[in-house]
């Protein structure tokens, strides 16, 4: 038998008095692709700092095929693909730049490039279909570009596994669907991969399993199980709509989402973004 | 006289041979250092450890150590403190930086009050490029090479740093360590410059010269070797000029790096003031024709 490629085991994490991940535990087997669903201040973002390590659980603990993942980031098995808000896109920087620099854990202390790491990106911008734009500063990229650039960043950095942060957020559809074939491919050949995701509709195609975060794991299976209606409502808040509370028994009430199950497949944070949390920053 | 004379002249005297070797080692240590100051954006923190390393100069010359450990301790104390106002109190950054280095620098002028010998501190201050002596010569000499090798040396890593910490620690590399590493070489630049344009002006050089490149390249390597080209010439021409006008020397090699930020921020071809209004109005007409 072998060790799931990610195992989160009850892990706490607060920032301050702000309780972000209240004993979450997931685990997923290598090679398959997982939609990580939740509202903003679900603590999704966390639970990806805790997988790579960046802040200490309060409790619990994160393994990566069975090893601390100290070891997993020394071996270079982590690639990451940040969210659009997070990264300055006027950094004076080539998309090959940003590329190579997956390839930094394997240089030496100068991070002189060899050879054998041209090649790897070469390699990893023609499969992500970016060689001709190889010479653009990032900035110049469309959305979907973007997202491809820092993927092939993993790509060139041979990571095992890939957090990719809302990779479809500003990506047009065609885009998407490049993207889409780009994670099916990295999974068929071993990697594993784990979304955090607003976009619920593009989930059952992609996706192998999804997961249902609201600072705990909620729900882990199927997408077209987790993606019911029913069980949104849980990782969204919507339970408060119930008819047994006040407020949502008053059809006038201008508070009420009017058709709750309908919108948030649509975009389930617009509505009710005024309940979510301050997201936690390290 | 012609030009030929203008540029000789001034290096018949020592001194002037000096502060022009000084400055040009200063303007390109600080001019690397700037280019990562600049995209983090720590200009703030430029200032801040520049001033802040004051007092610990000043305590080092009184129980005469070198100039760059009280320096280093200094700036060590200096972001110590901003950090632990930050975090602890309700303060937000810039004023938790404000507040840290101006009590410190003002620590600083404090001890140099009370210290015999005040002359060769005030230089501190205000610097004093035409005083340089051959002792000040090594030690600008041996910690610019010292800085000036780590940057480039680790170049990579600071820039990734800069770039995106997060895939810097996914790879296994520490994002603090890094961070610690750009502060010990901005406390070590500091302490090159003060000798040319004193510590109320090495912001300056640790500011504008990564600022000024910024405007003319979308390329980070790029900008490595035009901060410090321009920041040297820059400096040597102050320097001149300072000379032929009877001016203070620290204060025009600043003017005359603003005078060339200036230059660029209206004139450069694409991130240009003039050149992107014209690009606008170009479209503008085009649109006109067209219609």
């Amino acid at each position: 038998m072998s060790n799931p490629a990610i195992l989160v085991e009850n892990v706490t994490v607060h920032y301050g008095e702000v309780l972000a991940l209240d004993a979450a535990s997931l685990s997923l087997d290598t090679a398959r692709i997982c939609g990580l669903v939740g509202m903003n201040g679900s603590g999704k973002s966390t639970l990806f700092k805790a997988i790579m390590g960046m802040i200490k659980p309060d409790a619990g603990r994160v393994l990566i095929n069975g090893e601390p993942p100290a070891k997993a980031r020394k071996a270079g098995g982590i690639g990451y693909v940040p969210q659009s808000e997070d990264v300055d896109w006027q950094f004076p920087l080539s998309v090959r730049d940003v590329v190579m620099m997956g390839r930094y854990g394997h240089q030496g202390f100068t991070r002189r490039a060899s050879k054998a790491d041209r090649a790897a990106v070469d390699l990893a911008l023609d499969r992500v279909e970016l060689s001709e734009f190889a010479g653009r500063q990032i900035g110049q990229l469309s959305g979907g570009q973007k997202k491809r650039a820092f993927m092939a960043r993993g790509i060139a950095q041979g990571a095992t596994m890939m957090l990719l942060d809302e990779p479809f957020a500003g990506v047009d559809k065609r885009s998407e669907a490049t993207i889409t074939r780009l994670l099916k491919e990295l999974a068929s050949d071993g990697c594993t991969i784990l979304i955090s995701t607003h976009d619920l509709h593009a989930l059952p195609q992609l996706c192998d399993e999804a997961v249902l975060l609201m600072r705990k794991v909620l729900m882990h299976g199927p997408p077209e199980v987790v993606l019911q209606p029913e069980h949104l409502a849980m990782a969204f808040g919507l339970d408060v709509l119930n008819r047994d509370l006040p407020g949502a028994a008053d059809p006038d009430d201008g508070l009420t989402a009017p058709d709750p199950a309908d919108r948030q497949l649509t975009d389930p944070d617009l509505p009710y973004r005024a309940a979510s949390k301050p997201q936690g920053r390290s | 006289m012609d030009l030929f004379d203008i540029l000789l002249e001034p290096l018949s005297y020592d001194f002037m041979v000096r502060a022009i070797i000084t400055t040009a080692l200063a303007a390109i240590v600080c001019a690397v250092l700037s280019c990562w100051l600049v995209l983090i954006g720590w200009s703030l923190m430029g200032d801040a450890v520049s001033h802040a390393v004051l007092p610990g100069v000043v305590l080092a010359y009184i129980v005469g150590a070198p100039f760059a450990l009280g320096a280093l301790v200094f700036a060590l104390i200096a972001v110590t403190l901003i950090g632990v106002v930050r975090n602890t109190s309700r303060v937000k950054e810039d004023a938790a930086i404000g507040i840290v280095f101006t009590s410190l620098f003002a620590l600083g002028l404090v001890l140099i009050s009370v210290t015999p010998s005040q002359t060769d501190l005030n230089h501190i201050i205000f610097g004093n490029l035409l005083g340089v002596s051959i002792p000040d010569l090594i030690q600008v000499l041996v910690l610019g090479v010292v800085a000036f090798t780590i940057l480039i040396l680790k170049r990579r890593d600071l820039t990734l740093y800069a770039f995106d910490p997060t895939h810097a620690h996914a790879i296994g590399l520490s994002p603090k360590r890094l961070g610690a590493l750009l502060l010990g070489l901005l406390a070590l630049t500091s302490v090159v410059a003060l000798q040319t344009v004193g510590v109320v002006l090495v912001v300056a050089m640790l500011i504008i010269p990564g600022a000024t490149a910024y405007l003319l390249t979308d390329r980070f390597s790029r900008m490595l070797v035009i901060a410090p080209v321009i920041s040297a010439v820059c400096s040597i021409a102050g320097i001149y000029l300072s000379y032929y006008l009877d001016t203070a020397s620290g204060a025009m090699v600043v003017l005359t790096q603003g005078a060339a930020f200036a230059a660029v921020y209206l004139f450069s071809p694409r991130q240009g003031l003039i050149g992107t209004r014209l690009a606008k109005a170009r479209r503008k007409n085009a649109v006109v024709l067209a219609a």
